[in-house]
């Protein structure tokens, strides 16, 4: 598999040091857990599963991702791929980060056309979050 | 970056030895006649060279050396046996049998076969990989009139009991052809005391050149083809074609080697599986794929539960190894091995293929299995089914999307 040095310093950069990477979880009892949105796409049988939260916070009357953290099994590209997303998450509004496209991640790290539907699992993964962030509020 | 090359079952490097003896036989000042010319002594030389090159891997595999037909390599011999037998014993009957984890090389001459009106039983291995000589005998009826197996699984490194069946098909007067791709030089076989019809032979598997193989075709009883290439009618006019002689030799030369060495590389090969075990059987959930007790020590297939095979190949980027997963494959499914043997996807999509050689050190298996050890380990950390699975959820209960 020829991939760009983009994504194998993606996930190097991963690898070797998860928590800078944003690897990690929150999880029920965590302070704050009322204000993550998790998102789980793909399936172990595919060959990949992403896990994505974002942690929201309303700022200004909008809410804006402040924070996210991951954990991916896959294949290099879909572990580097969630790691570009990550990059591209913080700091967003949820209208900002619902209208990141797959083609970006493609463009960032000049994937392959066979390892395209790794971008387009990142993108379903923060579709997936951003909905179950604001099944929540609704339950509130 | 020093790589450490444990993929000895995708190819070998040549022996130094044996790329000199095949320079000899190419430019003007070495030997490089075509030894189908009878006219003259440039011809003369290269049929002896072809004729000794014979008269190796003959000794290696137990037969008479007008029983070999040299080849392209193991996908050609294949082709030869499979089609070339069934095409010309076809008026006896129209049923074939193989299986589910030959190499691709054996099951697409199948499929052509079957869209030209054959009917082909492919046998399931059973959870440790194995063909047994009972499938065997089940699946033959009046009809059948080829039998083709492998011999060494090339993803698993599980033997089938070839000696078997060669004699329940010799009973019932069935063809057999066994793909040998894969043991030739590495694990013995005998000619002369087995019932085997048909043998492929690939050089490059025992560390010969590639682009080279060659087809046993017995003699008694009498086996026929119908040729695949028509030509000038070299061997025996069942492969027609110029001989590469500078290949030939180096199969030849690489034959005559692998005759001497291979007890001394099975026990090296025994203690280097032995070693790497020791390193790596603790690592929680894993799972040896093929676990027969008939098995070669140089092929060992491991899948490491919660990690993609892909990323675990990325992470142990100096060493060079093959794997089930899909993400390596071009057509993006996994192994069709992994999963005949009924395991989960997710454990083809987790598996790594270590094959070690002639050349692997024992500081080379230690060196890997480290790396393999804090690599899983590393991944896990990143991977979403570690995590639910040290939470005790059950993965096959969820629903994914």
């Amino acid at each position: 598999m020829a991939y760009s040095q983009k994504v194998v310093d993606k996930f190097e950069e991963t690898l070797n040091n998860p928590e800078k990477a944003s690897v990690g979880r929150w999880k029920p009892g965590d302070e704050d857990f009322h204000r993550v949105g998790t998102g789980i796409v793909g399936a172990p049988a595919c060959g990949d599963v992403m896990k994505l939260q974002i942690k929201c916070q309303n700022i200004d009357g909008e809410n804006r991702i402040v924070d996210a953290r991951f954990k991916t099994y896959g294949c290099g590209s879909a572990i580097a791929s969630s790691g570009q997303l990550i990059d591209m998450l913080k700091g967003k509004t949820l209208e900002e980060a619902q209208a990141i496209s797959n083609q970006e991640i493609v463009d960032i790290l000049e994937l392959p056309a066979i390892k395209i539907h790794c971008s387009v699992l990142a993108e379903e993964a923060i579709h997936r979050a951003i909905d179950d962030f604001k099944s929540l509020r609704n339950n509130d | 970056m020093k790589q450490i090359y444990l993929d000895y079952a995708s190819t070998t490097p040549v022996e130094e030895g044996v790329v000199k003896k095949m320079t000899d036989f190419m430019s003007f000042d070495g030997n490089f006649g075509n030894p189908a010319s009878r006219s003259h002594s440039f011809g003369w030389k290269a049929d002896e060279a072809v004729e000794e090159a014979r008269n190796n891997l003959a000794t290696l595999i137990g037969c008479d050396p007008r029983e070999i037909i040299w080849t392209s390599g193991a996908t050609e011999s294949d082709n030869l046996a499979i089609k070339g037998s069934a095409r010309f014993y076809k008026n006896k009957g129209n049923h074939l049998v193989t299986s589910k984890i030959e190499h691709k090389a054996v099951l697409d001459p199948f499929r052509q076969l079957e869209d030209e009106g054959f009917e082909v039983t492919y046998l399931e291995p059973n959870s440790s990989g194995e063909i047994t000589v009972e499938q065997v005998s089940q699946a033959i009826n009046e009809k059948t009139i080829l039998v083709s197996l492998m011999h060494m699984n090339n993803e698993l490194g599980t033997i089938t009991d070839i000696d078997s069946i060669g004699e329940l098909t010799r009973s019932k007067g069935i063809i057999f052809h066994v793909d040998a791709a894969q043991s030739i030089g590495k694990i013995p076989i005998n000619m002369s005391s087995n019932k085997i019809d048909l043998l492929s032979i690939s050089a490059h598997k025992f560390y010969g050149p590639k682009g080279v193989g060659a087809l046993f075709v017995r003699r008694k009883p009498r086996v026929r083809l119908e040729p695949l290439f028509h030509g000038g009618g070299h061997e025996r006019g069942f492969r027609s074609g110029t001989l590469a002689t500078h290949q030939i030799v180096g199969l030849g030369e690489a034959a005559r080697i692998a005759h001497q060495q291979m007890d001394d590389d099975f026990e090296k090969l025994e203690n280097l599986k032995r070693i790497f075990w020791e390193e790596v059987k603790d690592i929680e959930e894993i799972y040896v794929n093929g676990d027969s007790k008939n098995k070669f020590p140089g092929i060992l297939n491991i899948s490491f539960n919660f990690v993609e095979g892909e990323s675990l190949i990325m992470a142990l980027k100096s060493i060079a190894v093959s794997s089930g997963s899909a993400c390596t494959s071009a057509s993006l499914e996994p192994s069709y091995v992994l999963r005949a043997l009924g395991r989960k996807d997710e454990l083809a999509h987790s598996s790594i293929r270590f094959s070690f050689g002639r050349y692997t050190t024992e500081q080379d298996v230690k060196e890997t299995a480290l790396l393999v050890k804090s690599s899983v380990e590393r991944l896990r950390e990143i991977s979403p089914l570690w995590e639910m699975y040290q939470d005790g959820v059950d993965l096959d209960k969820i629903e994914w999307a």
